[in-house]
This record gives structure tokens, C-alpha cells and sequence, in this order.
């Protein structure tokens, strides 16, 4: 397929969460339009990112393009094919082109499992690379590519620290060679001394590998650091979307120009002061 | 106005025994906090920022914690009072509000009731006085419509209103001090800012001082006069707001300001991660607490342990840091 092509592409995207009707003890509850019309591509090889606050359907909207969840409406497309048409192994297949990573590094690991089952999960669903050597040769390039050492393979989650862990989790969503990489608040977990080790390694395989990443991020400071483009949400919709430059150097919207005033410390000077 | 500041804080530690061994929660924190006054205290998760905080409030003493040192209150150590001494500085002379306000209000009481509690544990007042005061308090934290929202539950609230509620809340007995713990960090970037500029409102017009405690520089940047930075249980800088950001000498502190995203600066700079991870408080690197991680330290800087120092020429700033002074300014001059 010619590079000039989206790797995805998402069409009139609604998700609609049905209300429940309160039975005795049951709670009543409003039917929600999560992602109400969204529509974007994702370029090969670009970073685009989704910003947006608590409830804006950023997360629905990931969790859409992965089809973890089934549309109310509307369509993703990913590579040409319509991933809602995809039934049984070639949904399967999908699912190799496309990873995701998670914002809690602690919960998102199997705390049971050694480092080197975690990142050799995807093989063994997939059922690739029977030979163990192999496997094992696989996992530890795995952990080498995302700064960890090989050695650390039979160890446990719990002897490394948050930015550890969040290698880790990259090193298993790497495992496929996905060309769709999505990361939901990678870095929101971690301690902020640790953060930038995480964004420099995303950037870095981004580039190292050609990943096409898709990131969804509240900070819109981060999202600056990372992003090509960027799509602001807000209740479910795009209310911008924007190259990185013209974003932050002259928003057009007045949703983002609220958010961009609100980052703390912009006010005060704080990113001039520090940058000289 | 005397000198005698408000809080003096001198070598608290606290620690805590546990089947893992000692915590060394906090290792000789000095500081002092004048009337009116905010001062932000920065550090990541276990750096001991949050026992430093519930320690003031005597909250840490049922813990079995090990506290030895002073915080003088108005030239009275909160540290020698009895429990229920305390718990009459606790909510009239020294307040606190929370990261989670959910979990810090009361799920089955309305919110008017809850302040009108509050405003009678300290004073004399009859039902209807309190709860008239309780409305003018979420009238001042800027709650809208404040008559109809005291007779809200908690859950009928959004996190940015119920943390407007405990504001209110901590306000009732209009406290000297008002220390805030990681006030903004569960709440969109939008609503925060409008809680900080509120808690900036208020401290100025009540004239209360203000202890900010939380991970983000920024957030300091925007409602602090002075900053402390923790690392492992100590204040390893502590400098008016303006200077850590223009001056600051700890190399934990160049590593936080360089490794933060900012919306200024050009997107092709590569951050600088600090190297490594928060130390244990259990088992604490020998020397400079924070020589595994730093770049420039030098063989006995594992062996000895700096003391906080003042900056010469600069007055205000104090730093623990071994490297010499003018090998620091032109670290810091290169790195800009």
C-alpha cells in the first residue's frame, strides 16, 4: 500500500453506552454517548495524539480502533480493511498489526508470571516461535530494545520499579512487530524524574522502528513532546485537530485555547524561565 | 509584627518500624513558614513530602512512628502536645485538604451538614448559625449556588466542586495554616487551574499561610513564594520560586526541570530522564542520598553527606549538595 495512504482511518465513530432503567435496587442510569461522530486519520509512521479531559471519549475512541469495543455507528478502517467485516482468524490477525500500552504499569502486568512469560505471552496466543531457544532469543532482543537487560527475564514485576514496568509492557506490545502501537497516559503513573525515560524510548523506537503510534495523553505538555498532530476532544467530539506547531502557536478552537491557558505554570512563565 | 515565624519546623524525623526494616520517612527536615506566606514542597512519590505534611498535623503519631525534632507552632511544639492538644490546633489553627475529596467527605451526610460539624467542633454556634456559616463557606470556595449545594451528597458532586466543598470545609475555623496535599492532582487541567487560582484568592484575602505539597513543579511555580525540593526524606534545596527555576544548584533539581515536558522550548530537545529511580527509604544510598543517580558525582560523595547550606550571595537559598559552588553555576550556565 503507498505511504501516502492512512494506516487507519476512522469515519462518523459513535459509541453509545445504553441506560439502565432502576429495578428496586438496581441504579438507574442515563444512556451516554461516549464518541458521538469522530473522525481522523492516522498517518504511517506519524505520532498523532488525543488530548482531552476526564470522559472526553478519548480512551472509547482507542478502545473502538482496537475492537475491544463494537461502534454504535460509523467505521475504522485499518490498512484498506474495515475491521468491523472481520470475523474469527482474521480478526486474530488484526489484532498482531495492533498493540496497546496501559497506564498502570502495576496492574497490567500478571504479577505470577515471570518477566519473560509477560513478553512471550504474544507468541504463545498467537502461536509463534514454538522453538523455546528462539522464544527465549526473542524475548531478551525485547528487553534489550526497550533498556532493560536480558538477564532480567526471569525475574518478577515486582523487583522493578513503575518506569521498569512500563518498559516491560512496551517490550510485550513490541513482541508482534505491530504497526499500530497505542499508548493510553503511558507516563501518567510514573514518577515525573522517570517519565522522560519512557517518552524517549517511545520516540525512539517510533523512529528506530517506523512504528505508526497513536497517543492519548491529558497533558498537553507531553502531548506537545510527542505528537505530529494532535486531536483535542471534548464530550465525545474533535473539536480541533491540528499540526503540532499551529496547535500550540495559534489554536483556533476556544476549547483548546481554555485548555492550553489552564496547563499550570503557563501563566507564570514557568516552560520561558526554564528553556532561558 | 514579630520575627518569630509562624511554623518552625527543626530536624523532624519520623520513622517507621515494619517486618521490612526501618522506614526513614523523614530524615532531619528543617524549615520555617512565615505568617501569610506559601511555600510549595516538591518531590516524587517517597520522598516523604506526604509524612511530612501529616506529621504537622499530628497525624502520624498513632502509627507507632519514631518522631524525634520540633514543629513550632507560634513558638509551641505541636510535637509535645497531648493527642487531644492537638486535636484542637487539628481543624482551627492548622487545616488540610487531600488529594481524593471523596474519600476525605463523609458518602452519607450532606455537605452543609458536614461544614456545620465542623464549624461546632471548635466553636460555640447554635444549628442555624452553623449552618448559615457553612453556606458562606461554600459561597467563598466559589461553589455555585452554594444554598442548594449544602444540602448535596458528595457523590452529587464533580471532583473540581467537591474539592471546592473540602476547601470550605477546611476553611471553617479560618486556620492560620492551610497545608494542601497534592490538592489538584485528581482533577482535569482545567478545573485545577481554577482551584488553584482559588486557593490563591483565598490565602490572600484570609491572610493564611500555605504549605502546597505535591510532584509538579508547575503547579508550584504558579502559587508558591518559596520551594523546597524533597528527595529521600530531606529538603536537598529550598529557595525563593523565581530562583529555583532561574538558579537552582542541586543536580536533583536540574534533572527535574530538564526532564519535564513544557509548552516553550522547541519539540526537537531531547528531555534528559534522571538516570535511575527514587531510592528506598529502607535502605538508603550511603552519602549524598542521591549520588547513584547523579551525573556528576564524584567518588566520596558516596561516603559523605551533605548538609543543607545556605548559597553564598543569594539570600533565602539553601542547598545539600557536595560539588563546589562555582563548579555548580557553570554546570547549571552549560546546561541552558
Amino acid at each position: 500500500m503507498s505511504a501516502g495512504q492512512p494506516l487507519v482511518s476512522v469515519r462518523d465513530l459513535v459509541k453509545s453506552f445504553p441506560g439502565r432503567r432502576g429495578l428496586l435496587l438496581a441504579r438507574s442510569a442515563a444512556a451516554v454517548t461516549a464518541v458521538d461522530g469522530v473522525s481522523f486519520d492516522v498517518m504511517r509512521g506519524e505520532t498523532l495524539g488525543l488530548v482531552g479531559e476526564t470522559g472526553c471519549g478519548k480512551s472509547t475512541t482507542a478502545r473502538l480502533i482496537m475492537r475491544l469495543l463494537e461502534p454504535s455507528a460509523g467505521g475504522v478502517r485499518f490498512d484498506g480493511r474495515d475491521i468491523g467485516a472481520l470475523r474469527g482468524a482474521q480478526l486474530k490477525a488484526l489484532r498482531r498489526e495492533m498493540q496497546m500500552i496501559f497506564q498502570d504499569p502495576y496492574s497490567s502486568l500478571n504479577p505470577r508470571k515471570t518477566v519473560g512469560a509477560i513478553v512471550a505471552e504474544p507468541f504463545a496466543i498467537h502461536g509463534l516461535l514454538r522453538d523455546r531457544a528462539a522464544r527465549r532469543r526473542r524475548v531478551q532482543e525485547l528487553l534489550e530494545t526497550v533498556g532493560m537487560s536480558p538477564e532480567h527475564h526471569n525475574r518478577y514485576p515486582h523487583e522493578f520499579s513503575g518506569g521498569q514496568r512500563q518498559r516491560i509492557g512496551i517490550a510485550r506490545a513490541l513482541a508482534l512487530e505491530p504497526r499500530l502501537l497505542i499508548a493510553d497516559e503511558p507516563v501518567s503513573a510514573l514518577d515525573v524524574s522517570v517519565q522522560a525515560q519512557v517518552l524517549n524510548l517511545l520516540r525512539d523506537l517510533q523512529s528506530r522502528l517506523g512504528l505508526t503510534l497513536l497517543f492519548i495523553s491529558h497533558d498537553l505538555s507531553v502531548i506537545r513532546y510527542m505528537c505530529d498532530r494532535i486531536a483535542v476532544m471534548r464530550t465525545g467530539r474533535i473539536v480541533e485537530l491540528a499540526d503540532n506547531e499551529q496547535l500550540y502557536r495559534a489554536p483556533r478552537d476556544a476549547y483548546t485555547r481554555q485548555l492550553l491557558a489552564s496547563v499550570p505554570g503557563a501563566r507564570a512563565g514557568y516552560g520561558r524561565r526554564i528553556n532561558g | 509584627m514579630s520575627d518569630e515565624p509562624l511554623l518552625r519546623v527543626e530536624d523532624l524525623r519520623v520513622e517507621f518500624p515494619t517486618e521490612d526494616g526501618v522506614v526513614h520517612a523523614l530524615d532531619g527536615v528543617s524549615y520555617e513558614l512565615r505568617a501569610g506566606a506559601t511555600l510549595g514542597i516538591v518531590g516524587e512519590s517517597g520522598s516523604g513530602k506526604t509524612v511530612l505534611s501529616l506529621t504537622t498535623m499530628g497525624l502520624t503519631r498513632g502509627l507507632r512512628a519514631r518522631i524525634s525534632g520540633s514543629i513550632g507552632l507560634e513558638g509551641r511544639d505541636l510535637l509535645a502536645l497531648s493527642e487531644r492538644q492537638m486535636q484542637a490546633v487539628r481543624g482551627n489553627d492548622i487545616a488540610m485538604i487531600f488529594q481524593d475529596p471523596m474519600s476525605s467527605l463523609h458518602p452519607l451526610f450532606r455537605i452543609g451538614d458536614q461544614l456545620a460539624e465542623a464549624v461546632r467542633a471548635h466553636r460555640k454556634a447554635s444549628r442555624g448559625e452553623a449552618r448559615a456559616r457553612a453556606v458562606a463557606l461554600l459561597e467563598m470556595a466559589a461553589l455555585p449556588d452554594p444554598e442548594r449545594q449544602a444540602l448535596s451528597y458528595p457523590h452529587e458532586l464533580s471532583g473540581g466542586m467537591r474539592q471546592r466543598a473540602m476547601i470550605a470545609m477546611a476553611l471553617a475555623n479560618e486556620p492560620k495554616l492551610l497545608i494542601a496535599d497534592e490538592p489538584t492532582t485528581a482533577l482535569d487541567v482545567t478545573v485545577q487551574a481554577q482551584i488553584l487560582a482559588l486557593l490563591s484568592r483565598l490565602q490572600r484575602e484570609l491572610g493564611m499561610a500555605m504549605v502546597i505539597i505535591t510532584h509538579d513543579l508547575a503547579v508550584v511555580a504558579e502559587v508558591a513564594q518559596e520551594i523546597a525540593v524533597m528527595y529521600a526524606g530531606r529538603i536537598v534545596e529550598s529557595a525563593p520560586a523565581g530562583q529555583i527555576f532561574s538558579q537552582p544548584e542541586h543536580p536533583y533539581t536540574w534533572g527535574l526541570l530538564q526532564s519535564i515536558p513544557t509548552l516553550e522550548g522547541s519539540r526537537s530537545e531531547r528531555l534528559v530522564p534522571i538516570a535511575g529511580a527514587p531510592p528506598s527509604l529502607i535502605d538508603r544510598p550511603s552519602g549524598c542520598h542521591f549520588h547513584p543517580r547523579c551525573p556528576y558525582a564524584k567518588p566520596d560523595h558516596a561516603r559523605i553527606d551533605p548538609p543543607l547550606e545556605a548559597v553564598v550571595g543569594e539570600p533565602g537559598h539553601r542547598v545539600a549538595c557536595l560539588l563546589a559552588a562555582d563548579e555548580r553555576r557553570r554546570i547549571w550556565t552549560g546546561m541552558r
